[in-house]
């Protein structure tokens, strides 16, 4: 009896030992994933990917051109295809080659994401597609182009919904335009063909060009022939989007790169073909005479003739492009998500923590598992966050963006230190949701395009951003924490019998505690923020209203404290108060940017308006729960002895 | 009484009212930035002691609300109580009087601040040299004697001196101007349009000009053009009646006892002890993009004085502090030819600064002082 037992116990152990371990293991495994990709078949789509160019002002692999454009266009990164009844999918890569290479098959590819009634009414389109094909669209584009011209001098924060959505469309339409064009001039289809035609007809044509400006006899065709190709490069020199074509010239700064519209024009002058161009020509004819042997022969001695001669550049895309196939913001959010659900199991699992008893308890081992993979999705998170860190060369947080990224890695930090101090679940849970919860949100802030933008003049200064920006963020994190673990002592005091009296203290006590450590950032953080502003203009508070955002934190925060030592509120009183924080937090982080007014305004902000009035709704209602006498909780009720 | 004053002023509650208030008025001039602007919402709601609710068609102004001051000043005087009343020798409320010393020192620097602190902007083209900074929204009525060439004696008589529709007298000058009418901001048409009227002058530019009162701006970055009618009485007889206009860009002239004048309504300057010189403005973008990355001014720096001279590079977050003023870059010329600089005098500009460090360090004091036992008896 003894003996078995004994036995019983060392596997118990043992259990508690691996199946977390296993756990990670195999999260791990899955996470690293997409470090070994299938070689490729047909078109090296993935290596054209990794070509550099120039956009935005910095940098980057063609990949994140394509990807950044069809989530602003499309809003998910790749494309569905219904194809003889099967459906395919193309990565957002494979849909730009098309786009850039093959507009005419592009054309017809749903993409233009239209959410509202009002549009596609105006536009005739049918109303049961949310993707729309360019090819559908294109009869409509004076339509657009009318409406358009009148909403432009509406100011933006004026606009209706529907104002704001059409101007949305323009520009996800124009984006498009410009992409087809980057490397193909319109209308021609054997460009390697044309570029030759191009060549041969320079010499002769600009003879005729200087004898006709010197009132001599030239040559018409010639002339003819040279002009019909500088009209259409003209115009891929004027509206082409990213930067492709890098200067021969060693003299030349490097990042003095041209869009090939521009480079063909000034062939004009020095009759030499740049060697990109003639490589991005191989290029489109193999592409759209299927070829994929040539494509992929072009692609290679392009990025071996850039080897040596733009290597810094060549670096630069490859690791972007390594991070975005490694994709580890969406990795961590589902090891968050999973950590969640097994921290919240944890509550339920019947034993609490304090539990030693030798007998196997399943609380404790959901709550360690969950403990380990937030510790491993903590990791890839850090990975992510510290390798666009060295991307940008800029502190963490650069935009809105990013400080959801940061806002997330600081609470859960918070939340793994509380768990480490508490062993009960407690910290796991806010870790998993803070986690979970601001990865989403980066998500969806990701749509308005490009997240490694470069920074205007005055954001320019890395000393700024590293202290004031960081200190207001983590401020941020941990006033949410603390609301957040407000909501916990809520809902499992009302709703369930889980909440005992020592629960409840250690979470005043923690609430309390990363009060004081909010308090100590925010202030911190906003004053920097002033002093800052009084190093760019001279003035240390101007009450703009993402100050007075970061200042309400602070007073906030204060009177949290205060009230607190004063006695005006006691446990209860101060996760009601706490989860007010979490309104003001969600205020100055987003509200003050849907003000209108300032700086700081955000193209998806009508959507992101809705959300913040259901997080803030979602709030009122938690405090209401607080609000309710201790007789109606589960929790807290006097036992009744059997 | 007294004693129930004292422990009312020195209480915690009082210091929890205040701080929701606070929260309240923050809130309340953020979301009123939106219809007033940003201008007018900062003076009705934060550099106010009360907030006044006007009922619509009516003159009264009602207080319904503190405003900053108020509610600043008491959390001052709550602040100063408390510590009389609660104050303990000792290194266990050391954190705590640094955080409180600190939010003094910060609440009382930016009062001051409101006071003693004037910007105003020095527009340079390339190649211009001044010693002189401009006013952002005050105009002045500027009166040169010209009589002499090479001299500029200029009478300036401030807008809130013209707002009195009064008369001003100066010694330097041999006339009194009398402010018949005055806009704080105003638009001129040069023809008869609805709800303008014909400006009355005898004298200058202004016949055939109509003009109309405008609402006062509110917005950050739009400024009132003031108009005036003046009305140049000389000891024995009148000179006539000018129109003074923002504007109006070029001076009028007129003699008086055989002396010759300019009248200009121009924004106030002004005069610094030394000048700047632009010599380039560079406004750099980033490849293939319209984002600034950076603007600078290349200003040389003269001070007769000391015989100072010298360059400076004036850009984005790197100010010049030079004789208790500040330029900082703020704008520039469409063309790139000229640069805009903030000039901000303000002597309380490094209260900021102390009173972060001080709240800082308190309040990690404060932090440690109770995280380190509560961390030793738990890993205990």
């Amino acid at each position: 009896m003894e003996r078995t037992d004994v036995r019983c116990y060392k596997s118990d152990k043992i259990m508690k030992k691996w199946i977390p371990l296993i756990l990670v293991v195999v999260m791990a495994g899955w996470a690293l994933s997409g470090l070994r990709q299938p070689p490729e078949t047909g078109f090296h789509a993935r290596d054209f990917g990794k070509l550099p160019v120039l956009m935005n002002g910095r940098f980057q692999p063609f990949d994140s051109v394509a990807r950044n454009s069809l989530l602003q266009i499309r809003t998910k990164q790749t494309v569905p295809v219904e194809e003889n009844g099967k459906t395919r999918t193309l990565t957002a890569m494979d849909w730009l080659l098309e786009v850039m290479m093959n507009p005419e098959v592009a054309d017809d590819r749903k993409v233009f994401r239209i959410d509202n009634n009002e549009v596609t009414e105006l536009l005739k389109l049918p109303d049961n597609q949310k993707y729309y094909s360019f090819n559908q669209l294109r009869p409509q584009m004076d339509e657009i182009e009318k409406q358009v011209s009148r909403i432009v001098s509406i100011e933006s924060s004026k606009r209706t919904v529907f104002e704001s959505q059409l101007m949305k469309l323009d520009e996800i339409m124009n984006l498009y335009q410009r992409l087809e064009i980057s490397l193909k001039p319109p209308g021609s289809d054997d460009f390697a063909a044309e570029l030759d035609a191009y060549q041969k007809s320079i010499p002769s044509g600009i003879a005729a060009v200087n004898a006709r400006e010197a009132g001599q006899k030239f040559d018409q065709d010639a002339f003819n022939t040279l002009l019909g190709f500088m009209g259409n490069y003209n115009t891929v020199a004027s509206f082409a989007l990213p930067l492709t074509i890098p200067p021969t010239d060693p003299s030349l700064p490097r990042d003095d790169w041209q869009n090939i519209g521009t480079n063909l024009m000034q062939t004009a002058r020095s009759g030499e073909l740049n060697p990109a161009v003639k490589f991005y020509a191989e290029m489109v004819t193999a592409y759209r005479s299927d070829q994929p042997a040539d494509f992929n022969q072009a692609v290679a001695g392009y990025r071996f003739w850039l080897v040596g001669r733009f290597t810094p550049q060549l670096r630069k895309a490859d690791r972007e492009f390594f991070f975005s196939t490694l994709e580890p913001f969406y990795k961590a959010t589902v090891i968050y998500v999973l950590a969640l659900v097994l921290a919240l199991f944890s509550w339920f699992g019947g034993g609490g923590a304090t539990d030693k008893a030798p007998t196997f308890n399943v609380s404790d081992l959901l709550r360690r598992s969950a403990f380990y993979l937030i510790m491993l999705a903590w990791i890839i998170h850090t990975f992510g966050l510290v390798f666009r860190m060295y991307l940008e060369g800029r502190p963490p947080v650069t935009n809105l963006y990013s400080s959801a990224i940061f806002i997330g890695w600081g609470a859960v930090i918070l939340g793994m230190v509380l768990e480490k101090i508490y062993r009960d679940g407690i910290g796991c849970v806010v870790a998993g949701s803070a986690g979970f919860v601001t990865l989403i949100i980066a998500h969806n802030l990701a749509l308005s395009g490009d997240t490694m933008e470069m920074m205007r003049a005055v954001l320019d200064t890395n000393f700024w951003l590293a202290t004031h920006v960081v200190a207001v963020t983590l401020g941020y994190a941990s006033t949410f924490v603390a609301g957040f673990l407000a909501i916990i002592y809520i809902l499992r005091g009302v709703f369930t019998t889980t909440l005992t009296a020592e629960t409840a203290k250690s979470l005043a006590r923690m609430v309390y505690g990363i009060v004081c450590f909010a308090t100590l950032f925010s202030f911190v953080g906003t004053v920097l923020g002033g002093i800052w502003a009084d190093q760019s203009w001279g003035r240390f508070w101007g009450w703009d209203p993402k100050e007075n955002g970061a200042l309400l934190i602070v007073l906030w925060n204060a009177t949290i404290l205060h009230a607190r030592w004063g006695g005006l509120v006691r446990e209860r009183g101060l996760m009601n108060l706490a989860i007010i924080g979490n309104i003001v937090t969600s205020f100055s982080w987003f509200g003050v940017n849907m003000l209108g007014i300032g700086l700081h305004s955000y193209g998806f902000m009508d959507a992101a308006f809705k959300w913040l009035m259901l997080f803030i709704g979602s709030q009122a209602a938690i405090i209401l729960l607080g609000l309710l006498p201790q007789k109606l909780w589960r929790s807290f009720q006097p036992r009744t002895t059997a | 009484m007294l004693k129930s004053l004292y422990q009312f002023f020195s209480s915690l509650k009082l210091t929890v009212a205040c701080l929701v208030l606070g929260c309240v008025i923050v809130f309340w001039g953020t979301i009123a930035q939106v219809h007033l602007g940003l201008y007018k919402a900062q003076n009705e709601f934060f550099r106010s002691l009360f907030v006044y609710w006007t009922p619509s068609g009516s003159g009264f102004h009602v207080p319904i609300f503190p405003g900053g001051y108020f509610i600043g000043t008491v959390l001052l005087i709550n602040l100063f109580v408390a510590h009389f009343r609660y104050y303990q020798p000792g290194k266990r409320k050391i954190g705590i009087m640094l955080i409180h010393l600190g939010v003094v020192l910060l609440l009382l620097g930016q009062m001051l601040t409101d006071y003693l602190s004037r910007e105003s902007a020095l527009h340079l083209r390339i190649g211009q040299t001044k010693n002189y900074s401009e006013a952002e929204r005050a105009f002045e009525l500027a009166v040169f004697d010209t009589t002499d060439k090479d001299s500029d004696k200029v009478v300036a008589i401030p807008c809130s001196l013209l707002v009195r529709r009064g008369e001003v007298n100066d010694p330097e000058i041999p006339f009194t101007v009398r402010v018949k009418t005055f806009y704080p901001n105003s638009l001129l048409v040069q023809q008869s349009q609805p709800g303008f009227e014909p400006v009355k002058t005898t004298a200058g530019f202004g016949s055939g000009i109509w003009w109309r009162e405008e609402p006062r701006e509110t917005e950050m970055n739009r400024m009132d053009m003031p108009s005036a009618t003046v009305e140049i009485v000389a000891p024995k007889a009148s000179l006539g009646t000018f129109l003074v206009s923002a504007w109006l860009d070029r001076p009028q002239s007129f003699t008086c006892s055989g002396r010759s004048f300019e009248l200009l309504l121009r924004q106030e300057r002004y005069y610094l002890p030394f000048s700047l010189h632009l010599i380039e403005f560079r406004h750099d973008k980033y490849p293939g993009t319209d984002i600034p990355k950076n603007f600078s001014s290349r200003v040389r720096l003269q001070n007769l004085e000391n015989r100072e001279d010298r360059e400076v590079r004036i850009f984005m977050n790197n100010p010049l502090r030079y004789a208790g003023e500040t330029f900082y870059q703020a704008s520039f010329d469409p063309d790139d030819h000229g640069t805009v600089l903030q000039v901000v005098h303000n002597p309380s500009w490094l209260t900021p600064y102390l009173s972060c460090v001080l709240v800082a360090t308190g309040l990690i004091i404060q932090f440690l002082s109770h995280l380190i036992p509560f961390l030793k008896r738990r890993l205990q």
